[in-house]
């Protein structure tokens, strides 16, 4: 199985050197990076890479874009790319965050997907610029064994280059990977290579043309839990009567190495924590709004109970842990829902106009959301909603019935996938409301209850008998 | 003396204002009904309870989302695997129907409540209705005052809250209002003579049949009534009327009914209605016949009819007994004969007598579920003597019918409440009613020195009365006003004699004895509400299926059986069979979601038992049974760590005679140490060796060390052992479900497989196991 997994990937590296030479983008010729060094952090199973480039302009035009190369199947699994310039040195180390956006320019040799940041001034000859990039990568650690048993620790496959994936000529490069134990079962020797403790140092290595690729194979033990979120669907109702409602449907897998034959009570309740079921998980914590109220935790067959609620007056956490234990390849749904305050999350905007201010992403820490829907629902009656968020999501409109709504209200779909912790920032919609539709409801009981009544003392005073 | 006219304008506006109180006393009755029955939600949840009402849960699922054409064709493949059932064909579509209208009714309102809190509030909105259905039908018998007695008794007895707190989504929470309406239209026909009643009657009968297979307690009290009146010389047309259109339109809908069909006009069950309805006929013919000949014709025509009439009587009364006699059951189904002769379910059907609430109650249990009421219906029973009318007679009947059935199955108890609750509603108002009026005619001789107007006295007088009583009492003495106006306008001829009568007859109490009786009476009731209150909160709100202990360190929640169900319907495929015994194919289907080889519908007693022999078998001969049956996962339920006494090895020795009933090679002796039960040292290899004991205690050791279980108070028999055929995929937190997976059959040596198979094969598991045999 080994091997013929390898063998196109040899193939795909001899690809690379054919196409070393004969490809030459322009654009790219002039840029070359002096100093790459990179942090690949692999102790959760989502994994972050901090990426410093120290990029000098060799060419005669000025420079606005520095592209990053990404391999397919890291594009496949990338689910941020953030960078920032930095000036200064040490404690007066400054950040400028820089716009970076996917690249719509040709692939590169073996179908490299680009990425491109967008520098705040154009680099002129000579000048040399510090970027620090970190990108995010899920599903990327794949267990081998792939199916352990309940007393077995986890192990995975992490897979990459010792060299950095670049359109330009990289001079000096060093990559360092850190594992989240010391238990590091394999990992290829690309000389010089250097291992202590937690941490693998691949290099230095100088000189390596465009698009050098070396592939690395590691092997180690993760036994952090590996929750990944298949769905999540968030929707946010407005009430203007004061409150945000916040319903969560989760449903929730193990994304580690399946897990195989019996599951012992016993042995889990006994020799918890070393040996049996370390690569379970159990124990869920959610980031909630501050002054949440309300909090329910269940599933399709009622109130599961085993949650705890800290409230402060930054944030909330909800401690809660699954029906059982969930072990590789289990599955559990659940729904969190919540109230908080209106006049937390609304506001009005300059122009007259509304808007609701929330948190996108996933209240779960260290979660992967594969598919996250995020509804918002606006009070009947509003028009023209917008939603501004940060970063590229797919968006529509749908209608909603709830109570007593005659006409239905506006329901605002944002859709994301591959979402990480990360992309738990604020973002917006905006609408327009007029308040006299808040009225709406309480006047139609009133009225239904009026007629009832005018019903009644008609009832009262009509005789309909037919007989005198 | 005042003024006649003075005294005319007082008592109307008395009226107008006991009937508004009356209709506030009824609202109030109606929220005491359903908050005291929330109690299960507050300290609980908002969830579906026990075993029976999940089924109906899942049926009204399938119906809101199906529809309802969909719903009565409805088969049901993922129970009774590999036979399943039709479910609209054999369901009491009632209850399932209410909901869904319900349901139906809230979403298209735009009310986005879930199928599961509509089902869950079913139960306290129609003790409500009960309440109130309770007040009409009292009320037709004895008046407003006792009516609203018997409504707020019967708004918080206990025996009717155990079936209908919130969340006990089942059958019985309609059907007792069913009942009570059906049995109020049937006297208020009977008052009034009115077409119009009787239809209605027919109609409520009608969804009484819908609701519950108690309806023949129906179909088999009111002819007895009828029968009762016409013998006591009571015939009326209004009986007629009251009778006959309620047996033709009665069964007419009965037999729209799938699940009744044709069993309307075929089971014993009915035949009392339409011996009764020739009956009513032929002394309808009678009467009618006197009242146009003359006394001598008539006398010429009774012989020629009698002579006649015998010999067509004869006739038919002999083909009906060669009809019944010609069916071994006598045309009875199992679960009416047992109410017919206590003893015949525990010698025939195990299964039947296996059910808990199948059981004859205890005298405990009586206090338990009626407390207070048991003493005060006989004195209801006197009271409705006096005078006896025609519905005051049926009163009587009711009550000593349902004290009988109650006496044969604890879950009748629940037919009893109403009938307790009309009586004692009735001795109570009956009581106050004596004892405040000798009061209210005393006062004003002693108060008579005080110079006091003798009107403003009477109203004084009832005044510190009311303020002494609770609410209760308080609802008598106004109630009496528009009760007494009420019968001087429709019963001009009987009541007034009667009446001042009984006034100077009831004058003769002294008046220390009549306030020192409201008093008793009063804390008779505070007794009776504390109790309910009491029970409602601590003894029949817990659902059943979360378990909570209170300990030094607080109140600890087992929840392990929807961990259990949680755990199955997320991580086994969808087609996977789970095999446990009956009582959890319910909850496993509706919370997991898997198909089950046997539920709490006990329609084939060989599946049942089929199930019971797997349990009780050995290891290998077990799995070759479940196997057979595409099993994957067998489910037991375990108490033995944390002490929770209803589990499945309590309840083995009925899997032991289920099972032995049909496949004689389990012997319930076998299982049995000297006639004992027991799971210790001193088992016997039979019991150590079943796989309800391995499935239970494996690896139960490892525990404490010792394998002490903590429901039979003793260590287990055989501690170490290994399982061949299963293997452990699941166990909760607590250890009170665990689940088993089948191992799959090993590969076998072709030369071997004949031999092995012959021997594994054990003597009466053949029988079926060779029409369905694993082709391997």
């Amino acid at each position: 199985m080994e091997a013929t997994q390898r063998k196109p990937f040899f193939f795909f590296i001899s690809l690379f050197h054919l196409f070393l030479f004969a490809n030459s983008l322009s654009s790219f010729q002039d840029l070359h990076i002096i100093n790459a060094e990179r942090r690949i952090d692999l102790s959760s199973h989502i994994i972050k890479v901090y990426l410093t480039l120290k990029v000098e302009n060799l060419g005669t035009s000025p420079a606005s874009e520095v592209h990053l190369a990404f391999s397919p199947t890291e594009v496949e699994h990338l689910a941020i790319v953030k960078a920032a310039a930095t000036s200064g040195k040490r404690k007066k180390k400054t950040y400028t965050p820089l716009g970076v956006k996917s690249a719509d320019i040709p692939d590169g040799p073996n179908e490299t997907k680009f990425f491109s940041i967008a520098l705040l001034t154009p680099l002129s000859k000579g000048e040399t610029i510090t970027l620090e990039v970190l990108y995010q990568l899920t599903h990327s650690l794949e267990p081998f064994p792939v199916e352990i048993s309940q007393s077995e620790s986890q192990l995975v496959y992490f897979r990459d280059s010792a060299i950095l994936l670049s359109p330009y000529h990289v001079k000096q490069q060093t990559t360092f990977i850190k594992t989240p134990t010391t238990r590091v079962e394999s990992f290829t020797v690309v000389d010089p290579v250097k291992r202590s403790g937690t941490e693998l140092k691949y290099g230095p290595y100088d000189n390596h043309t465009p698009y050098s690729y070396s592939p690395v194979l590691v092997h180690f033990e993760n036994n952090n839990p590996f929750s990944v979120v298949e769905e999540l669907e968030r929707e946010i109702e407005i009430s203007h009567w004061g409150s945000v409602q916040v319903t969560e449907r989760y449903s929730l897998v193990h994304g580690g190495a399946r897990h195989k034959g019996v599951f012992s009570r016993v042995e889990y309740q006994t020799r918890q924590g070393h040996g049996a079921g370390a690569s379970s998980f159990k124990h869920l914590l959610a980031r909630l709004p501050a002054r949440v109220h309300s909090v329910y935790y269940r599933d399709q067959i009622g109130n599961i109970s085993s949650s705890h609620l800290r409230t402060g007056f930054v944030k909330s956490e909800l401690e809660f842990e699954p029906r059982y234990p969930l072990f590789g390849g289990w599955k559990s749904t659940f729904v969190i829902g919540y109230g908080v305050p209106l006049q937390d999350f609304l506001f009005e905007s300059s122009d007259g106009r509304r808007y609701l201010n929330f948190t996108f992403g996933c209240p779960l820490l260290e979660a992967v959301v594969d598919k996250l829907t995020l509804k918002v629902v606006l009070p009947e009656g509003s028009r023209d909603p917008t939603a501004v968020v940060p970063f590229q999501v797919e968006q529509r409109l749908e209608t909603k019935h709830t109570y007593l709504d005659v006409v239905g209200r506006t329901v605002v779909v944002l859709e994301k996938r591959n979402a990480v912790p990360d992309h738990s920032i604020p973002f917006q919609v905006y609408y327009s409301f007029n308040p006299i539709f808040m009225l709406a409801e309480p006047l139609l009981l009133v009225s239904a209850f009026f007629l009832f009544f005018v019903a009644s003392v008609a009832y009262l005073h009509v005789d309909l008998s037919i007989r005198k | 003396m005042a003024a006649t006219d003075a005294q005319n304008n007082g008592t109307a506006i008395r009226n107008a204002f006991g009937n508004v109180l009356a209709f506030f006393i009824l609202l109030l009755i109606g929220l005491l009904a359903f908050s005291i029955r929330l109690f299960s939600v507050i300290k609980y949840e908002s969830v579906i309870h026990e075993f029976d009402p999940y089924f109906n849960y899942r049926v009204t699922q399938y119906l809101t989302k199906n529809g309802i054409y969909d719903f009565w064709n409805w088969f049901d493949d993922r129970t009774w695997y590999p036979l399943g059932r039709v479910i609209g064909g054999t369901v009491y579509p009632g209850l399932t129907l209410t909901a869904g209208t319900l349901w139906w009714i809230l979403n298209s309102l735009n009310i986005p409540l879930s199928v599961e809190t509509v089902c869950v509030f079913t139960a306290p909105i129609f003790s409500a209705f009960a309440s109130w259905a309770t007040y009409l039908l009292t009320k037709e018998i004895k008046g407003t005052g006792a009516g609203l007695t018997a409504a707020v008794l019967l708004a918080m007895v206990p025996s009717y809250i155990s079936r209908s707190v919130a969340g006990s989504y089942d059958n019985e929470a309609v059907a007792i209002f069913a009942l009570i309406i059906t049995f109020y239209l049937y006297t208020k026909t009977l008052n009034t003579g009115s077409l119009f009643y009787a239809t209605l009657n027919s109609i409520a009968y009608f969804y009484m049949v819908c609701s519950w297979g108690g309806y023949t307690f129906i179909i088999n009290l009111i002819p007895m009534h009828a029968l009762l009146c016409i013998v006591t010389g009571r015939y009326s047309s209004r009986l007629y009327i009251a009778y006959a259109p309620l047996v033709v339109l009665g069964t007419l809908l009965a037999s729209l009914v799938p699940v009744v069909g044709f069993n309307a006009v075929m089971t014993s069950e009915h035949f009392a209605s339409f011996l009764v309805f020739i009956i009513i006929h032929v002394v309808a013919l009678v009467y009618y016949i006197k009242g146009i000949l003359s006394p001598k014709m008539f006398k010429v025509a009774v012989a020629l009819v009698v002579s006649v009439g015998l010999a067509v009587c004869c006739a038919t009364i002999a083909v009906l007994i060669a009809l019944v006699a010609s069916s071994p059951t006598k045309g009875w189904s199992g679960r009416s004969l047992s109410l017919l002769d206590p003893t015949y379910a525990s010698k025939y059907i195990p299964i039947i007598a296996s059910v808990s609430e199948h059981q004859p109650p205890t005298w405990p249990s009586y206090f338990m579920d009626i407390n207070v009421l048991a003493f005060l219906v006989p004195a209801g029973i006197i009271a409705c003597f006096l005078p006896l009318s025609d519905a005051s007679s049926f009163a009587v009947l009711y009550i000593v019918t349902s004290v009988y059935f109650s006496g044969v199955m604890v879950r009748l108890m629940l037919v009893l409440a109403p009938a307790a609750c009309i009586l004692s509603g009735i001795a109570l108002s009956q009581a106050f009613d004596v004892f405040t009026r000798s009061i209210k005619f005393q006062l004003p001789s002693l108060l008579d020195h005080s110079s006091v107007d003798s009107g403003d006295a009477s109203s004084k007088s009832v005044a510190p009365n009311d303020v002494v009583k609770t609410e209760k009492s308080e609802d008598t003495s106004k109630e009496r006003t528009s009760r007494k106006s009420k019968k001087k306008e429709k019963e001009p001829v009987e009541r007034p004699i009667s009446k001042s009568q009984a006034k100077k007859r009831l004058l003769v109490l002294p008046l220390e004895t009549s306030i020192i009786a409201i008093i008793l009476l009063v804390f008779l009731g505070a007794f009776y509400v504390v109790h309910s209150v009491w029970a409602a909160a601590e003894a029949y709100s817990a659902p059943s299926i979360v378990l909570t202990s209170h300990s030094r360190d607080g109140l600890h929640v087992f929840d392990d059986f929807r961990e259990a169900y949680a755990w199955l319907s997320h991580n086994t495929d969808v087609d996977d069979k789970v095999a446990s015994w009956w009582d959890y194919g319910y909850q496993t289907t509706a919370m997991a979601n898997r198909t089950v080889i046997v539920d709490n519908n006990t329609w084939n007693n060989t599946h049942i038992a089929t199930v019971g022999t797997a349990m009780s078998s050995p290891e290998k001969a077990a799995w070759e049974i479940f196997n057979s049956l595409d099993v994957k996962y067998v489910l037991v339920v375990f108490g033995g760590l944390v002490g929770y006494s209803s589990d499945d090895i309590n309840k083995f020795l009925w899997m032991v005679r289920i099972g032995g009933g049909v496949f004689p090679h389990i012997k319930e002796a076998d299982y049995l140490r000297d006639g004992q039960y027991r799971i210790d040292s001193q088992a016997t290899p039979t019991m150590l060796n079943c796989l309800m004991y391995k499935l239970s205690y494996y690896r139960f050791v490892e525990t404490d060390g010792k394998a002490y279980d903590r429901v039979r108070q003793t260590e287990i028999g055989k501690k170490y052992f290994k399982l061949t055929h299963f293997e452990e995929v699941f166990t909760t937190h607590h250890w009170m479900v665990r689940i088993y997976k089948l191992k799959p059959p090993k590969n076998r040596i072709r030369g071997k497989t004949k031999k092995l198979k012959s021997k594994a094969r054990s003597p009466t598991a053949s029988k079926r196991k060779e029409t369905r045999r694993n082709p391997f």
